[in-house]
């Protein structure tokens, strides 16, 4: 599904990532972990098609496509989905508004007519309640007013209802408290299917205690500096991060 | 990649789609003004002789005036000799009668504008007066507003068949005095509506004026006046287009709307004059004054404006709360792309108890335009109790645009409740990142961030207008971003 080779991107003369080579096939959960500071954002944000960031070597292919060469709402449309760390608020615009714009963009971009607005409404509310949420988001301004809490799990609202092949979660699991976390979860894993694949980046194991990767990645200093299962993350739980960026340093 | 600052910039390019010429003959004076034109214009309008007096007594006036410089737009001085004073399609003597004696060219004009005259085309529950250059050249639904006592004919016709109601109010709002474009609509107007609501009729349909300018080289000088009396309720909409043209036209309206004792006016207005090109060549000067008179206890006016054409926008739809309790309302949308400058607000003015006003307004600047609010609201001493809500948001798309507001506000009464709140703000990266990732393109998330930030404004709006509002907004908007 997604192919990252030797991958180094900088911003302005800075170098964040220095090398990532990364394969990702259709099914799998991929969890990133690193201190802060070790290019996990980037990498999510060079992913989804953010500006200001310069590739100066390498390459991603995603589903045989050169992903680098698309514009982001090609991205998105071709099902790369980055459920944000920082939900942006747009005031005047209701939730259920975007969620139909978005899905017809879609849709169009794949030969399907606009969704029927009975149907919609359906699926909608069907999804909103798996997430436990209150109908009355769908007509609240994207996100203004929204907790911490609240605006995560409308990322996951928003991805559950594009329903995309790629998810990129960025650090879901911060700023929420735990209830909000199993929430969460338990709408990330409903979206689990061998078709689609998912791309966690975060800084704590405990998100990892309710979706459980195939492989976990620890990324520190721009580079991917040790993959393992599942129980890597525990590892890092208890050791930290550091005795891994000093093997890293030693190397 | 997604849009980044500069590209932003870029997305504000889009055709002018009413900018189509009609080929029609015409009678169109030569370009010039003395008295000599506003006699022959008032004997080809058929006027009475107070009329003629009248616009004499403005011209008059206007000469020892000089063109205001105070609002925050740059233009040349306009050369009142090099423009004609009145055009108008060619018809036969007597003028239409019906829709067949109307030049079909100007009737297909209207069609492609999407303003069929034809009644039976039209939607159900508006009435249209149609004004070409300097006539009214179709007003549809007469028979059933008669039945109901509503008079609502082209204002050139109410001069001849109602002259008491036009020596009564015409002037009583908006006197000819009152500011240089005024006093200049006042000698040479040519055509505009004329409404009159008798008491404790509701009209049963909403009314609206669709204004055209064609032809090259004239001004437009419309009148507009509305006379809502005790108890009566009336909503009026007001479209506006004209052709792309290089050189600047000037559309100098007076608009005067009196609500007596418990009446309502609601007077929407979408103004989509041609805003010149992408340079800043061409475009329409709109320079228009627009009063309200809530004369009567408990009257209401309320005027929703969204402006989104025009090289310049000079314009105050006020509301002067005269009657007790009377209350007042404005709610803007004002857009601004490319080299249009727009300066526009409201006044409030507090005279009666328990008075109470609303300013709603939002300002978007796109590509080098800038966006002026000037608002004032003066409470006088007699206004016990009046109370005043304002809200004035910008929204900057791109960085070489302006937002910038100017609000007065005079209180002579202790007891006034003022209260302003204002907000700057731009597109964000962030957002339109956001939304691109969600698999909108970026002038769809532009589009779609601008209609969320005028929402307020256009839940004001009758719903047609609502709709043709918030697709315009994206029409002005689209190539903003790359």
């Amino acid at each position: 599904m997604l192919s990252i080779k030797n991958l180094h991107v900088s911003v302005g003369d800075k170098p964040i990532l220095k090398g990532i080579n990364l394969e990702i096939k259709a099914g799998e959960i991929h969890a990133i972990m690193g201190p802060n500071g070790s290019g996990k954002s980037t990498l999510s944000h060079i992913l989804s098609g953010k500006a200001g960031y310069t590739v100066t070597e390498g390459s991603v292919t995603y589903q045989g496509k050169d992903l680098l060469e698309m514009a982001p709402e090609i991205r998105a449309r071709e099902g790369v989905f980055l459920a944000f760390q920082y939900p942006v608020e747009i005031p005047g615009v209701s939730n259920i508004y975007l969620l139909k714009a978005a899905l017809n963009s879609i849709r169009k971009h794949h030969g399907q007519s606009e969704v029927d607005a009975m149907d919609f409404l359906t699926l909608v509310k069907g999804k909103v309640r798996l997430l436990e949420m209150d109908e009355k988001f769908l007509y609240r301004a994207v996100n203004e007013g929204f907790s911490g809490g609240e605006k995560k799990r409308n990322e996951i609202l928003q991805m559950a209802i594009l329903e995309p092949k790629l998810c990129i979660l960025d650090e879901t699991d911060s700023g929420l408290d735990i209830d909000a976390l199993k929430i969460v979860s338990e709408g990330v894993n409903s979206l689990r299917s061998s078709e689609r694949s998912f791309v966690m980046v975060t800084h704590y194991q405990r998100l990892l205690d309710y979706i459980k990767p195939d492989f976990v990645h620890v990324l520190a200093k721009g580079q991917i500096v040790k993959s393992g299962g599942a129980e890597l993350a525990l590892e890092l739980e208890e050791k930290g991060y550091s005795w891994l960026e000093d093997n890293q340093a030693a190397a | 990649m997604s849009a980044s600052a500069q590209e932003i910039n870029n997305l504000i390019n889009q055709e002018y789609k009413q900018g189509f010429v009609t080929e029609l003959e015409t009678d169109t004076f030569p370009p010039g003004l003395d008295e000599s034109v506003i006699h022959r214009l008032s004997k080809i309008k058929n006027e009475p002789e107070f009329m003629l007096e009248y616009r004499l007594k403005a011209f008059r006036h206007w000469q020892t005036m000089k063109s205001p410089e105070w609002a925050f737009v740059n233009f040349s001085p306009i050369d009142y000799q090099s423009i004609s004073y009145y055009s108008a399609p060619k018809r036969k003597e007597d003028g239409p009668k019906s829709l067949d004696e109307i030049d079909p060219q100007v009737l297909e004009a209207y069609k492609k504008l999407g303003i069929p005259l034809d009644e039976q085309e039209r939607l159900a529950g508006i009435a249209v007066d149609a004004v070409f250059d300097s006539v009214s050249v179709a007003t549809t639904f007469k028979g059933k507003l008669k039945d109901a006592g509503v008079i609502f004919c082209p204002i050139s016709e109410a001069l001849r068949e109602h002259p008491e109601l036009i020596k009564e109010y015409l002037g009583s709002v908006v006197p000819h005095t009152d500011n240089y474009f005024a006093a200049l609509n006042a000698a040479v107007f040519t055509d505009g509506s004329f409404v009159y609501i008798p008491k404790g009729v509701r009209c049963p349909m909403e009314l609206s004026t669709y204004f055209r300018i064609n032809a090259a080289n004239t001004g437009q000088f419309e009148r507009t006046l509305i006379i809502a009396d005790e108890g009566s309720h009336v909503s009026y909409l007001e479209g506006c287009t004209a052709p792309m043209r290089d050189e600047n036209q000037l559309h100098a309206a007076v608009v005067e709307l009196i609500a007596m004792k418990d009446a309502v006016i609601k007077y929407s207005t979408v103004q989509n004059w041609y805003p010149g090109d992408k340079n800043g060549l061409g475009g329409i000067y709109n320079f228009v004054t627009k009063r309200a008179d809530c004369r009567g206890d408990n009257s209401k006016v309320s005027w929703t404006q969204v402006e989104t054409g025009s090289a310049i926008t000079w314009k105050y739809p006020s509301c002067i709360l005269t009657g007790d309790n009377a209350i007042g309302e404005f709610y803007s949308v004002a857009l601004t792309n490319n080299y249009q400058q727009a300066d526009t607000g409201t006044k409030m003015i507090h005279i009666g108890k328990n008075t109470s006003s609303t300013i709603v307004s939002k300002g978007i600047s796109a590509g080098k335009a800038q966006n002026t609010y000037r608002g004032l609201v003066k409470v006088l001493k007699s206004a016990e109790n009046a109370r005043n809500y304002t809200q004035c948001d910008s929204l900057l798309v791109g960085d070489k645009c302006g937002a910038h507001t100017f609000p007065y506000i005079e209180v002579k009464q202790p007891s006034a409740q003022i209260e302003h709140e204002a907000t700057t703000s731009k597109i964000s990266e962030d957002q339109l990142f956001f939304c691109q990732q969600r698999g909108l393109s970026a002038e769809d998330a532009v589009s779609m961030i601008v209609n969320g930030f005028c929402k307020e404004v256009f839940k004001e709006l009758p719903m047609e207008f609502a709709v043709e509002a918030q697709a315009l907004l994206g029409l002005s908007l689209e190539g903003s971003v790359g």
